[in-house]
């Protein structure tokens, strides 16, 4: 595993642009129940310490789960780094239930070892343990890793921390001509890249399952067109510009298909396009209005949403063809699913009154719960691990993402520093 | 056929809505491709003028008086249906496209902000093709008509409430 992730660093570097963060993340409500943990301060190298703090990113990325309550560095009784410092009555006097503490070694120029241990501070037990190898330009990357580590030992859930997402920015110039860029940042904002700017809308950014790709919609020539680009190389393809809409493309789970909308037979209907051939084969055929589709994780179902019964609902077909069946019936407006990574929820856009929110509909008993409380939410879209949800939301007039956990319990606003961001799209688990 | 049906109600509506339109339409005045000078207020009255006038073959495009600088439809909540008002102004513009076949037009179909942003550009997609419909069943040849959806991604006011929404819901005429 560890081998692997060394591996895509050479990578990564093509994105590097910087270390500061494009969106800054708000903490809009807090948990209750969370886990108490406690991250000691890891001990720095005495020369060439790096600029990034990796006890501080791994304690803000758990604390930002909802799932853990770091301790404040300020109320630690002890600040151990060997194993042999660690006196559990500390922690235990303190109520916490798990203990990280660990060190970073300079190894050469920009090179670094990052070492931490996890302890059970009632068992008096270390549950993990490991060494990882970086670069000043990987720590962030590293932390969340660290994050990712202690988060799947802890709550039995892969962490989904070092990920990240797609989102779109419009910044209007002083003139109030705004400038579109598509854009990826980490899960937490930091290190964000354009991938494409424009004075023309861009939409619908869908990560490749590799995470190497991402195909959104452009209008740069006036017109809506579908494109597939390479993140790291920037290098791109035209994958669709027919008459009408081409639009809403979504990978499939296997990455060998496209579903995407396109109305050049008069109305918009959802099309399967094979990534390799370009081979286009037409899914819905319907009057009415078939978009925003959206594969189950085994690539066997596609939901998507259509007016055919007078408003627009989420309806489901076999991705092979067959026979479209109704799967929303609550309210006169649902629409934008998308399957949770279990396969077991759906989250989509759901209207209540005159808001428009974000739903979990459950697909044994059909129930939706909203999870925001805005009144133009929309483009929901799961983490990899299924356990938070970012969306599109507005506060102080702004457009805004903000974060929930699918449990409700936290909640968090991600901010750009000028100007609107919205259509947020989570990126796979790093490969 | 039901396009032609929907043309001569256009037609027989003519009549009623000039004498009642100067006190209605403020909604769908301002034409985009009006002059800028005129200020809102005026913006409205010459639109209101220019359908009690009705078109005449001798109209130039570009008089801000005439009923083609009227270049926006706007339309309800959730519908594509093209107002008695608006089929006035697209008749116009029918009757312009027809003398001069060699004139094409695009159409632009858009949507207020709310609800999910691909729906909406299916929205869009709508009322410009509601307009197109109309226009081709007035004799345009649908050669002349281009049509584009840009859904919410252009919306002609930037606020957030009912006001904003209705301009938002619109279909342009772009010469």
């Amino acid at each position: 595993m560890l081998i692997k992730w060394v591996q895509t660093l050479g990578l990564s570097l093509l994105l590097m642009v910087s270390a500061h963060a494009d969106l800054t993340i708000e903490i809009t409500q807090g948990s209750e129940g969370a886990l108490p943990i406690a991250i000691v301060p890891f001990q720095q190298p005495v020369t060439g310490a790096p600029t990034q703090n990796v006890d501080q990113i791994v304690t803000s990325d758990l604390a930002r789960s909802g799932r853990f309550q770091p301790l404040p560095v300020a109320d630690m009784l002890s600040r151990p780094v060997q194993p042999n410092q660690v006196d559990f009555r500390d922690w235990r006097a303190l109520n916490v239930e798990n203990l990280v503490i660990g060190q970073v070694d300079a190894k050469g120029p920009g090179a670094f070892d990052v070492s931490f241990r996890l302890y059970d501070v009632y068992r008096g037990e270390q549950i993990l343990g490991y060494t990882l190898q970086t670069s000043a330009d990987e720590l962030r990357s590293t932390s969340h890793r660290i994050a990712d580590l202690i988060y799947e030992t802890l709550t039995g859930n892969k962490g989904a921390f070092d990920t990240r997402i797609a989102y779109v920015t419009s910044i209007a110039d002083q003139t109030g001509k705004p400038t579109i860029h598509l854009r990826v940042a980490d899960a937490d904002g930091y290190n964000p890249s354009s991938i494409v700017s424009s004075s023309d809308p861009i939409m619908s950014p869908s990560w490749s399952p590799d995470g190497q790709k991402i195909a959104y919609v452009s209008f740069e020539n006036g017109r809506s067109s579908i494109y597939v680009q390479e993140i790291y190389t920037g290098a791109r393809e035209k994958l669709t510009s027919f008459k009408g809409i081409n639009g809403a493309p979504v990978w499939s789970p296997d990455g060998t298909k496209i579903a995407l909308t396109l109305s050049k037979g008069g109305n918009p209907d959802i099309y399967i396009m094979d990534v390799r051939s370009k081979k286009l084969t037409q899914l819905t055929s319907h009057w009415a209005i078939d978009t925003e589709p959206a594969w189950s994780p085994d690539g066997r179902f596609i939901v998507y949403t259509s007016d055919r019964g007078g408003n627009p609902q989420i309806y489901r077909v076999e991705a092979d063809g067959g026979k479209a069946y109704r799967m929303t019936f609550e309210g006169k407006y649902n629409a934008k699913a998308s399957y949770s990574p279990d396969g077991k929820q759906l989250t989509l856009v759901t209207r209540v009154g005159e808001d428009y929110r974000i739903g979990l509909m459950d697909l044994r008993t059909r129930d939706i719960r909203l999870l925001s409380t805005g009144d133009l939410d929309e483009s929901p879209s799961f983490a990899p691990n299924g356990d938070m949800i970012i969306y599109a939301t507005r506060n102080k007039n702004r457009g805004v993402l903000a974060a929930v956990s699918t449990d409700g319990r936290v909640e968090q606003r991600l901010v750009l520093q000028a100007g609107d961001v919205r259509e947020p799209a989570w990126s796979p688990f790093h490969q | 056929m039901k396009l032609s049906r929907m043309a001569l109600i256009g037609l027989a509506a003519g009549s009623l809505v000039f004498a009642g339109c100067s006190t209605t339409g403020s909604g769908d005045a301002a034409g985009g491709a009006a002059e800028g000078s005129a200020a809102d207020a005026g913006g409205a009255s010459t639109a209101a003028r220019a359908r009690r006038a009705g078109y005449s073959g001798t109209m130039r495009l570009d008089d801000p008086a005439s009923i083609l600088a009227v270049r926006k439809i706007y339309f309800e909540f959730d519908s594509s249906e093209i107002s008695f008002d608006n089929k006035l102004v697209l008749r116009a513009h029918s009757e312009h496209l027809n003398a001069n076949s060699s004139t094409n037009i695009t159409i632009e179909g858009h949507a207020d902000e709310r609800g999910s942003r691909e729906y909406n550009i299916a929205l869009g997609e709508r009322r410009a093709n509601a307009i197109k419909a109309y226009m081709t069943a007035e004799g345009v040849n649908p050669a002349q008509l281009n049509v584009v959806s840009f859904g919410e991604e252009r919306p002609e006011l930037m606020g957030h409430d009912a006001n904003a929404w209705s301009k938002n819901r619109r279909g342009v005429l772009v010469y």
